[in-house]
This record gives structure tokens, sequence and C-alpha cells, in this order.
């Protein structure tokens, strides 16, 4: 597997603008020769696809929502950085991509995150061209407001709706191509392959999700913008129908898998109310600019939080990381509040969870300032807790928020299959090993709007003009074998819904590869995941037909690739013998920070699939750091 | 004039067609209800006030047939949008159930029905004289009094003021919005004109016939 | 506790539905409604009976996917709540509950619960965007927006696009969606250039999808999930009215010169 990043040569400062300069251009009149799919509307997937048919590519773009406008970006809430420094508080480029790569704990590639923070200024620019109604100061200019694992204020935020008032910018941008006829949109059909022919990718086969047909479609490119697999945990703050299905398909068909150990587990979710629960929802890391974290001293206090005495409160993340405070990085937050529930002292109900409490800042600025600042998030707790957190202080606990793990790309952002490009979370990228708060947000539309675009026009140029069609062999065999899959598990007909095996999956994965990993628990994974798939195949039921809308066949179809997925992720989480990021490896550990291995695993862990009920292939990209002393991340 | 095909046509065409008509006959009621109110200044008044509308002769049927125009309009935009309505939800709901429109808003087709019933009587009775040929004869204030002294003319004038009261107390506030008149620091008095024209009105007209049917105006 | 539920299931597009009974035997006053739906649904399973189709993706009332008319009412009883956020703790033991899909011609049934909220798409499409490509946009800050402006612009701009507004409307009309995306943009300086053609587009495209016409009642802004305000209808109407009356007529095609 060639694992070339392709990273132009030259300073860093200077590597995008000089591989602009001399990438290769597809002229005017050429473009709309060319035919690119691209599979996933959110963030990255409608940023790109707006932009490539405002270029005059041919776009064919799909999802599974019933509108590109649904895609889960939609749901981030808190903000997007960008290095404007209109703050003037010091921040620049290098401030930016310097905390990424720290905050991702040495774990990403240099360059790409360094081109990251320089587009990140036009993705502002770009976003209040369209409308995007950001948050204002007085004198009419653009606020900002502080997220974890910086120093300075550079997210920009629309209430707490940032991710969708961003997803309707890309999405507007969408739907006015597709009124001018560049784009044609696939609402509710799902990607179930990838096609490869002649060592390209060409094209995808998909479901209609209303009619059931299996069709397949060709393109000189395929981009997938499909998203994360936290879902692979069953509980998740993705959406419901997040998936990892196109990438793992992509994945089988040849493209490497980087990282997939690498997941997120956000700090500050609503904690989970009982066995039913079908989801987890997120509370803007925003809160923790003015909430403080805390959990009872002694362990067994049963108290309500009223009755504890401020010298009986630990507010630990402020004790821990006196100069972060409670804006620590995601992961360090999360393990904290773990710790302080696996020592006992967890609140609520289940003993999972601890409080963000809002009592002196509602003293310090008022109650409206508080809701003026989070009015919806509080709004949003209440409804799903029954509590008022103006009065009581949340419940939170950890959740599978993201994963940086993903498909490896290069610096043109195309896989190890070429013509095929990952943009946003589905990609491996930039994050390295913990993605900061307001930067999926800030990936997705870089990529989308500001890299692929320079980056496939780069590969199409080299691509024969010649119209593109889905025949032929491979085209037939993927096809083939979706439709066949489909019907098996229509046929078996056995006694287990897809939910039970989707939580049951889900239950092995937290515990054993959730957010502490151990040699024994991720090898009894190994052993538990193929039995649990073996049972899937044996004993599903999945009621209806294919020839209609059918939910229950749409999941089964997911969680039958999160089945395969499980174990990879697993064996990524056992090989990777170092604790880094969101990836902590109880092994290695000092004072319960993680221990890094910067000697053995400055790299990125690259899976290639080896074929049906083979063990796949680890390979390794180096990560070298030519413009940053690698260093122990303290935030202390 | 294809642009004004397209904005009679459209939804918001039509339904500032049915605002402006609307508005229009307000003012026609308004000043209706003005000379109607002549009655309690005397028999002179009220006659002198009629016999300087009718010398007013051709103006005077210009006036008619603008205000017959005006109704006609309001109908006609109204049925269209109507029917427009009925055809965007071809199945009901098994169970629907309302939480702010209010019943005056809910049954402005029925008030709107039966008004219009109430004004071809109206016309045949008073103006057109149709139902009692016996008035040709009459001067204005003889035939007010003697009509209303029958308790079931007096009541059939009252039902149709008090539902002219609830159309126009929905109408009057709703076509400011129809008309893209909405600001918070406004609100509170648009939202009042509606309900307080409609009651105004709906006394005013009525204190007439109650006024003849308890002997105070004779 | 225990519930009974009227749920409206119906094949495909093109066959007749009805209301089919289901108890619900074990909710817990936690679940939302959507989980008690996938309960429901389980069971229905293990029974061999096809599980109740209904949209959801997100569950945390931002993606726009949920819907049902809850008891007549959409997205349920409680103010300013999607139907995933809805949670069962605002019902009561033995409440019978009618469960019913968005209903208006303008979103043809699919299946179940199921509607297809595609003519909102279209309304979009017909001028819903700043047309302006990704590149040269110039700084940001290079155009002050007054803060209240900014803050009415995002008021409007909040619209998740479920259609609760168009089921509860008693004439199906999708004036408060296609007018909190006229006024979210025409409220802006950035949406001025278009700000004409984006309401006479934007109308006609909703007039067309075969949507009613607003009445002035309200039920929309009682039951919109954003609690976004009749006002901007009325300025909608404005901008209409404006655009119809002073803008300069239908435009002429441009010859050439596309690409």
């Amino acid at each position: 597997m060639n694992l070339d990043p392709k990273i132009p040569s030259g300073p860093l400062a200077d590597k995008w603008t000089s591989y602009k300069g001399n990438a290769k251009l597809v002229n005017p009149a050429n473009k709309r020769k060319y035919t690119v799919i691209v599979v996933g509307t959110g963030l990255a997937g409608g940023s790109a696809a707006a932009t490539l048919a405002e270029l005059g590519y041919n776009v064919l773009c799909f999802c599974f929502q019933d509108s590109p406008r649904r895609a889960h970006s939609i749901a981030a809430q808190g903000g997007i950085n960008a290095a404007k420094n209109y703050q003037g508080d010091g921040d620049s480029v290098y401030r930016l991509f310097y905390d990424t790569i720290k905050g991702g704990d040495f774990r990403s590639r240099e360059a790409n995150v360094y081109r990251l923070a320089e587009v990140s200024r036009n993705i502002i620019d770009q976003c209040v061209a369209q409308g995007v109604p950001f948050a204002r100061e007085y004198g009419g200019l653009l606020a900002n407001r502080s997220f974890g694992g910086a120093q300075v204020s550079r997210t920009f935020y629309a209430r707490g709706q940032t991710g969708q008032q961003l997803l309707l910018g890309a999405y507007q941008s969408l739907e006015r191509q597709i009124a001018a006829g560049k784009v044609k949109m696939f609402p509710r059909t799902e990607m179930l392959d990838l096609v490869v022919k002649d060592g390209k990718a060409s094209g995808i086969v998909v479901r209609d999700l209303v009619s059931g047909k299996i069709e397949s479609h060709a393109a000189h490119a395929v981009v997938l913008a499909s998203g994360g697999y936290g879902n692979v945990f069953y509980l998740s703050t993705n959406a419901k129908g997040s998936n990892v299905t196109a990438t793992y398909r992509a994945f089988k068909r040849g493209a490497g898998f980087g990282n997939p150990c690498f997941t997120q587990i956000h700090p500050t979710c609503i904690p989970v109310s009982g066995d039913y629960q079908s989801k987890l929802t997120l509370m803007s890391e925003s809160l923790r600019n003015d909430g403080r974290v805390w959990a009872p001293k002694s362990s067994g206090d049963k108290r309500s939080p009223e009755q504890i005495p401020e010298q009986e409160r630990d507010y630990y993340l402020e004790r821990k990381y006196p100069s972060y405070g409670n804006l620590a990085p995601r992961d360090i937050a999360s393990r904290s509040a773990k710790e302080a529930c696996d020592e006992g002292r967890g609140v609520g109900e289940h003993g999972l969870g601890v409080y963000l409490d809002f009592r002196d800042s509602i003293q310090r600025l008022g109650a409206d300032t508080i809701s003026q600042r989070y009015g919806n998030l509080f709004q949003m707790y209440e409804r799903i807790t029954g509590e008022d957190p103006y009065k009581v202080p949340m419940r939170i606990y950890p959740a599978v928020h993201y994963t940086m793990g993903g498909l490896w790309v290069d610096y043109n952002l195309e896989s190890t299959v070429p013509g095929l490009f990952v943009i946003g979370e589905a990609n491996f990228s930039d994050h390295g090993a913990n993605r900061l708060g307001a930067s999926a947000l800030m990936q997705g539309l870089a990529d989308g709007y500001f890299i692929l675009p320079y980056t496939i026009s780069n590969y199409l140029a080299g691509v024969s003009r010649d119209p593109v069609a889905a025949s032929g062999e491979a085209f037939k065999e993927a096809e083939t074998a979706v439709k066949d899959k489909t019907a098996k598990m229509l046929a078996i007909n056995g006694k287990r819904t897809v939910d039970s095996f989707h939580k049951e999956l889900g239950k092995i994965m937290w515990d054993k590869c959730g957010m502490a990993r151990n040699r024994a628990g991720l090898t009894e994974a190994l052993a538990k995941i193929p039995a649990l798939r073996e049972e899937f195949w044996q004993n599903v039921r999945v009621l209806g037909e294919g020839e209609s809308l059918n939910q229950s066949l749409e999941k089964a179809g997911r969680v039958a690739d999160f089945l395969e997925f499980g174990e990879l992720m697993c064996a990524d989480a056992l090989t990777r013998e170092e604790s880094c990021g969101g990836h902590f490896r109880e092994e290695y550990q000092t004072e319960g920070e993680a221990k890094r291995d910067d000697a053995n695993f400055a790299h990125a862990a690259v899976w290639e699939y080896q074929g049906e009920g083979k063990a796949p292939k680890r390979h390794v990209e180096p990560l070298v750091y030519e413009n940053i002393k690698l260093a122990t991340r303290s935030y202390k | 004039m294809s642009w004004f095909k397209q904005f009679a046509q459209s939804s918001i065409g039509a339904k500032s067609a049915v605002a402006l008509t609307g508005l229009a006959m307000v003012g026609f009621v308004v000043a209706h209800l003005s000379g109607n109110l002549l009655v309690f200044a005397g028999r002179d008044a009220i006659n002198g006030y009629s016999e300087w509308l009718h010398s007013k002769g051709a103006l005077l049927w210009v006036a008619r047939i603008g205000l017959l125009a005006m109704v006609g309009l309001h109908i006609f935009f109204t049925i269209k949008l109507n029917l427009h309505n009925k055809d965007a939800r071809p199945v009901a709901y098994v169970k629907k159930t309302y939480t702010k429109a209010k019943p005056t808003s809910r049954s402005m087709v029925l008030s709107g029905l039966v008004l219009l019933s109430y004004i071809v009587y109206h016309l045949a009775h008073l103006t057109f004289r149709v139902t009692n040929p016996e008035f040709a004869q009459l001067d204005v204030y003889t035939m007010l009094i003697s009509s209303f002294r029958s308790p079931m003319v007096s009541l059939s004038y009252i039902v149709g003021m008090v539902l002219l009261g609830a159309h126009l107390s929905h109408g009057v506030t709703s076509l400011f919005q129809t008309l893209g008149l909405n600001h918070p620091k406004y609100n509170p008095i648009i939202r009042a004109i509606g309900p307080i024209l409609g009651v105004v009105l709906a006394l005013g007209f009525s204190s007439i016939p109650v006024s003849v049917l308890f002997g105070l105006v004779q | 506790m225990k519930l009974k539920l009227h749920v409206w299931r119906q094949k495909n597009a093109k066959t007749q539905g009805k209301m089919v009974t289901y108890d619900a035997p074990n909710v817990s006053p936690h679940m939302s409604f959507l989980e008690m739906l996938d309960v429901v649904n389980e069971d229905l399973i293990a029974k061999g009976e096809e599980p109740i189709a209904f949209e959801h993706d997100c569950r945390e009332g931002i993606c726009g996917s949920c819907s049902l008319m809850i008891n007549g009412v959409a997205h349920g009883p409680q103010k300013a709540t999607t139907t995933c956020q809805l949670h069962m703790r605002t019902f009561k033991d033995g409440d019978e509950i009618y469960i019913e899909p968005w209903r208006a011609k303008a979103f043809p049934i699919i299946k179940d619960l199921v509607v297809d909220r595609s003519a909102f798409d279209r309304i979009i499409q017909a001028g819903g965007y700043v047309s302006v490509n990704a590149g040269g946009a110039q700084d940001a800050n290079c155009l002050p927006v007054p803060k209240d402006t900014a803050d009415q612009a995002m008021d409007a701009a909040q619209c998740i696009g479920c259609g609760a507004c168009v089921a509860a409307c008693k004439n199906a009309s999708a004036m408060l969606f296609t007018s909190a995306k006229v006024s979210h943009l025409g409220l802006l300086p950035q949406g001025q250039p278009e700000r004409q053609r984006r309401a006479l587009n934007m109308v006609q495209q909703m007039d067309k999808e075969g949507f009613g016409n607003c009445t002035n009642q309200y039920e929309c802004e009682a039951v919109c999930p954003k609690e976004i305000s009749v006002r901007f209808i009325a300025r909608m109407n404005r901008d209409y009215l404006n655009a119809s009356i002073c803008g300069s007529g239908p435009e002429k095609k441009a010859g050439g010169g596309e690409d």
C-alpha cells in the first residue's frame, strides 16, 4: 500500500500557495465534460458539491436523508474556529495550527493542519457572504467565544446552532446549483458499494430507499463525505442514521483506513437514563466557558447538589489543570469525569455523571446574560431531563461524539484508491488523536469549499474526458453483491431484531474500546465481535420487503458493517501500544495522564483489507515533524 | 401586464385583494353607521342625509357599483383562495386540535356567507324595497321605525351585525398582516383594532333596532 | 405507564391508509416519544408485524426529520419542542394517543408516518440563497451588521424545515417556512441584491407546489419547534408586494454568456 502523503516541498507556510500555483487545471469548457460523485451532504459534502458545480463540473450528489439539509453537521452547536485574530488576543495561523497539532496529541500531519489553519480565515468570509447570521457585537462586527484547548477567543458562532447555520449556508449553495442543473441530487439514496474499475474509483452502487431499487452511477471521480462512525457504539451523539457503510465499503474495495481507534468522547453530554435510550445528547462545549465542572469530594455522597457545601466540592478540572481549567481539551475532561465516577464520586441515579454548575456565573453575570448565551441549550437540557439548569446544576457524562479516524488520505485528500477523495469527518485527516472543539466545522468546510476543488481538478486534469457509463464487469459484480446481501438479510428471518444486535455490539465497544482500553479487554472484544456477527447472519429478523421503504433493512445493512468494522477498531486499539489523545491505554500512563510513545508510534496506522475472513494488514505512515517539536501535552 | 396576472394569481396577491376590498368595505360600513346614527338626531336629520345622498345621482351609482365590485372581488378571491385551501389538504386528519386559532378566525367563511345573505336581504328590504313594496312611499325614518318594530326583522338585523362584528374582529386585524404591517411596537394596537372595531360596529348598528324595539326612538 | 396508540398505517403512496390501534404497556416517563415508538416497533417485530415507519435522525431537535401529528397537534402538546425531544412525562398513564403523518397535498405520504417534504427543497431552489461562489469573498468584518438585525435574521434562520407549520395550518400553507428564509436573507445586507427576485420566485414556487394560503390564524407559530414568528410572514408579504408592484417586472432571459 502506497502511503506517500505527497506533501509539497518548501517552507510550511508556503506549501499550499505553491501547491495551488503548480496544480494542474481543467479549462472551463472541459469542466462540464467531467462528472463527480459526492456522497453525503454535510458541511464537507454539501460545500464540495456546491463548489464543484460552481466551477462547472457535473455533480451527482447523494444522501440517505430526505433532504441534504438534514445531514448531521446540522447538530453542531458551539462554533467554528478561525485564525482571524479579530479580538487582537494574539491569534495567528501558526497558533491555530500549533493548537490543533498539540490538541491532537501530535498524531496529525503538519502540512495538512497548517493548510487547515490557513484557509480557516476564508471560511468565515465565505459564510458571511452567504448570509450566515453569526453572532455580532453592538458595533456590528463579528463576536467570538473561547473553546477548549485554546487560550485565545477564535470561535465564531451563531447562538448554539452554528452547525445548523453553516450547513444551511452550504445547503443553500447546493440548492442553487441544483436549480442551475449542475448538481443532480439523489436524496433518500444510500451508497452501498464503491466501484473500482481499472484501479480507479469509477462509481458507486446505491439503493433508492423509497423504491428499493439498486442502481449504479458512474463518474470520473468519487468523493466520500459520509461522516464518522461513532454509531458503532450504538449510543453516541451522532444522528441515528450516521453509519460507516460508505467508508467501510471503500475500505473493502482497497482504500486504507487510518487510525480507526481514534474516537472522541465528548465530556459534556446528558447522562443515560435507561436501557430504552436511543441516543445521547451533547451539551455544547461552549458551556464550559461559564459552567464549572465538579464532583463531590467524598465518594458515595448522595446529597443533592445544593446541600453540598463549597469545601466539599471538587472542581477537579480547575484543580488538576489550573491554566486551562474548565477549558481543558475534550479527551482530558472526559477522562477526568470517568475517573471521578470510577472513584464512586459520580452523581445522578446511576452514579454516572458529574455536575456542570452555572451558579457562580449566574451570580456574576445574571440569569439574563446566561440565557442569552446558552438559552437554547438550557431549554434542551430541561426538555430531556425535566430539570431546570438555572436552579439545579446540569448533570453531564462523556459520550462518543466524533471519530478522528477515517479513510487515509494524502495531501490531495485522495485515498489509496486513485480517484477516491475523502473529506470531512470521513477521512482520518487533521485532528490526530483528539479533535479540538469547533474544529470539525472548520475542517468540513475547509475541505469542501477551499481544498478539494483544487486537488480534485489536479486529478481530473490527468483523466480522460470521455463520458463514463455504469457498465462493465466491475459495476455488474458490485451490483450483484449488493443485491445478494440485501436478499440474504431479508431471508434469514431469525429471532432477534437489528437493534438488539446493535446495542450488544455498542456495549462491547463502549466497555472494551471506549474511554479507557487495555489489552485484555480488547482481546476479549476481538473474540466477542465475530461471534456476534456470526449470530447476526443466522438470527437477525428483518421484516418487510426489499422493493419499498424498509427502515429495518436500512439499519440491518449498517449494523452488518458496524459488526465488521468494530473488529478493525479493536485491532487498531490493541496494536497502538501507547496512550495518546482520545486513545487511552490503561497500560500506558503516568499518574493518570496519557503516556505517549513517540519513538514507536509517531505514525498513522493504516489498515488494508485482505479479503473475507482474513485479518487486515497494518501499514504505517510516519509522521514527520519539521516545524514542531514533539512535546508532552500539558494543560496544567 | 403579465406581472399583474402573476401577482393576482399568486397567493399573496389574491390575499391582498381580499384585504384591500375588505378595507374598502370597512370604510363603507363605518360611513354607513355614521349615517344611520343620525336616526338618533331625529327624523329630519336622517331624511336630510338620505335626500343629500340621492341628490348625487350618477355619483351615488358610481359609489354603489364600486362597492358592489368590492363585494364581488372580495367574494371572488375568497372563493378562489378557499378552493385552493381545500385542495391543499385532500385527506383530513382523523384528529385535529387547534391551539391558537380563534373561533372568529375559523368561522370567517361561515360569517361571510351569512353576511352575504344578510346583505341581499338588507338591499331587498330597505334599498330596493322588494320585500316590502309599501316602503316606496315612505321616508327613511318612517321606514326604519316601522321595520324595526317587528321583532323578527330586528332580530335578524342584530344577528347580522353580531356576525359583521365577528367577521371584522379577525378581518381587520388580519388585513394588516396580509399587507405586511406587523411590528412589535404597534402590534398591540393592530391586535386590538379588529375586535374593537367589530364590537363598536356591532353595537352601533344594533343600537338602532334595540332602541326602536324598546320604544326609545319612535 | 400504559398507553393506547392509534397509528396511521399506509403501505405506500398508492394504497389507502387507516388507523390501527396498538397497546404500549411499558412506557417510562423518561423516554422520548420516538423511543416509545422504538419500543413499540421492537414488540411488533417480535410478533412478526412490520414496524411503524417514521422519520427521525438527529433526535436532538435540530435536523427537522421527525414529524408526527400527536393528538391533532404537530410535534405534540409541548410548546417549542420537536417530537424527538418530547418526553413521555408529558402524558399520563392510560392516555390514548392519536399519531398521524403530516397531511398536505404538497407532502405526499410515502409510507405510514413518512411523508415527502421535497417541496421545501424546491422552494429553496427557487431563490433561498445568496448567489455567491466559493472563492473571493471580502473580509467578513468589512460589512458591519447591526446586532439586532443579525439577531432577527438568526430568529428566522433557525427554521429546521420540519414542516410542522404546514401540518398545523388548516390550509396546509407553507408561508411560515418560506417567509423564514425570505426574511433571514432579506434582513441581512448580503441578501439585498436578490431580495426582490427571491421573494417573487420563492412565493411563486410555494404556490406551484400546492400549498394552501395563509389565513392569519397563526397555528403555525404555535406549533413551530423554533417558535418562528409570524412577523416574518408579514415581512414576506411586504417584500412580495413591493417586488410585484414596484419591482422591475418579470426577468428577461440573458442571452448567452452562461458557464
